[in-house]
């Protein structure tokens, strides 16, 4: 489903990633943990271009873009299609109502019959708990609530791939559990996706793979038990230790 | 002594209370038909060209950012009085002959085009980044996010200071009676030669702008109102 070779990114002479190489199949949920500055929420943006590669290929799905030659971009646009994207900060629109906000992928950037999505987008927000709340402007819903039509929002354009960036970090501690309980049904539901989180019960329970990443490199991977458990390089101890000792 | 003379002498009264009667609404005529549309066609004309040059302005494409600065730059830099004579007396002795009303328009939507577009600039870079990956993240273009999740945003961010220029521009229309536009305040300036009563003319024809004026803040306070449902 993910292919990523080689990928490297450079903001001017910061080197955030230093070639990083990904399989993810489909289905699978891939959690990536790793210190702040180890290029984790860089590696994700790269992945549907919101930060363009400096090098390397990504391919989703049918599509695939090699950003060692100039980047055409035309297709980058095919690309985000192929992946939904949750945001820490939610970035809903604050002019929308919830429903409008998971209506607007469908019916502006894909041209669909409003009626039809009208359906679908109320029948997504139920999905995560939301049916009382369609008509809400994100500025009257929760931290947690906003996150969750978030999530809709993307799932509206039936995404391949499903992009978590750390989706609970700026998140009241009570507020996390129903945003986490959504991206875990998805889960089951069979959604490939990729989360970058702090959350170590969530990569325990929902993850087929973890990737520890450290200054711009993928350190380890691997199932979680064996992340969490007997971790092969120091550097992932250390960083666990001390997430433990947060705890 | 003025004021004495004129309460002992009612018929000097008299004949105020007549021409303020018999003036109000010629000046009314001007205001409506002249004054507020031009300002209305002008403020519309000149917006589509503040958004351009607000929209080449963040382009970051050189010559497109450099010719948004120099338009902007000469239009801020020179009088609107200025620009108005150079359209209306200045262009026919090049060839061009423009009538006093479309020169009129003309001059009013350069300048709001020019003030404008720094309104308009800081709005939509005021506009949290979030929102333009959030819309790209869903497939939309530039211009598909510009449109529907943008520009809605920065329309209400550039309320108040558009409703400022607005209100600006309906009483800069009176430069138009220098190229001889009909509106409200050369409309005063005929019957003052008429009557020979300046004072009176004057304080009517404020007065008149002041009216004007107030609605269209009252209007502000409402469309400021309905933006503003969802925050």
């Amino acid at each position: 489903m993910i292919q990523v070779r080689d990928l490297h990114k450079q903001f001017h002479s910061l080197q955030v990633l230093k070639g990083i190489s990904l399989t993810v199949e489909k289905g699978k949920v891939v959690v990536v943990i790793g210190p702040s500055g180890s290029g984790k929420t860089t590696l994700l943006r790269c992945l549907n271009a919101l930060e363009v590669p400096t090098s390397g290929t990504v391919q989703i799905g049918d599509v695939k873009l090699d950003f060692s030659q100039k980047p055409d971009r035309s297709r980058i646009p095919l690309l985000r299609r192929q992946t939904g994207m949750v945001f820490q900060s939610y970035n809903l629109f604050p002019h929308m109502t919830a429903l409008q906000n998971v209506m607007e992928g469908p019916v502006t950037v894909k041209k669909e019959d409003p009626r039809k999505v009208q359906l679908k987008a109320s029948a997504i927000l139920a999905k995560v708990g939301l049916a009382d709340k369609v008509d809400h402007y994100p500025a009257q819903l929760s931290g947690g609530q906003q996150q969750r039509v978030g999530i809709a929002r993307a799932l509206a354009m039936d995404p391949q791939v499903m992009l978590f960036d750390e989706p609970t970090s700026a998140l009241d501690p009570e507020l996390v559990g129903e945003v986490l309980k959504v991206m875990k049904e998805l889960a089951q539901e069979g959604m490939t996706m990729i989360v970058v989180t702090h959350e170590m019960s969530f990569a325990r329970d929902v993850a087929d793979e973890v990737i520890f990443m450290d200054q711009g490199v993928i350190v380890e991977q691997g199932p979680p038990e064996q992340i969490f458990r007997q971790s092969r390089e120091e550097r992932t101890r250390q960083f666990l230790q001390h997430l433990q000792v947060r705890d | 002594m003025f004021p004495n003379n004129l309460f002992e002498n009612p018929e000097r009264l008299n004949r105020l209370i007549d021409i303020a009667q018999s003036s109000f609404l010629p000046l009314v005529k001007g205001a409506l038909l002249y004054s507020i549309t031009i300002a209305l066609v002008s403020f519309a004309v000149g917006l589509i060209i503040a958004v351009l040059t607000a929209l080449a302005r963040i382009s970051g494409i050189r010559p497109l950012v450099l010719i948004a600065r120099i338009y902007v730059s000469i239009i801020r830099g020179t009088p609107l009085l200025v620009q108005l004579f150079i359209i209306f007396y200045g262009l026919p002795s090049l060839g061009l002959r423009i009538d006093p009303i479309p020169s009129a328009i003309i001059g009013f939507s350069l300048s709001v085009g020019a003030y404008s577009s720094e309104v308009i600039r800081a709005a939509i870079l005021s506009i949290p980044k979030g929102q333009w990956e959030a819309a790209y993240s869903i497939g939309m273009s530039y211009t598909q996010a510009l449109r529907r999740v943008i520009l809605p945003q920065a329309t209400r961010v550039s309320i108040p200071p558009l409703s400022n220029s607005f209100i600006s521009l309906v009483k800069d229309t009176s430069l138009a009676a220098a190229i001889t536009v009909p509106e409200m305040f050369r409309k005063a300036q005929e019957i003052v030669a008429s009557t020979y009563e300046p004072m009176l003319l004057y304080i009517e024809a404020a007065l008149i702008y002041w009216l004007i004026c107030f609605l269209l803040s009252i209007l502000q306070d409402r469309i400021e109102i309905r933006l503003d449902r969802y925050v």
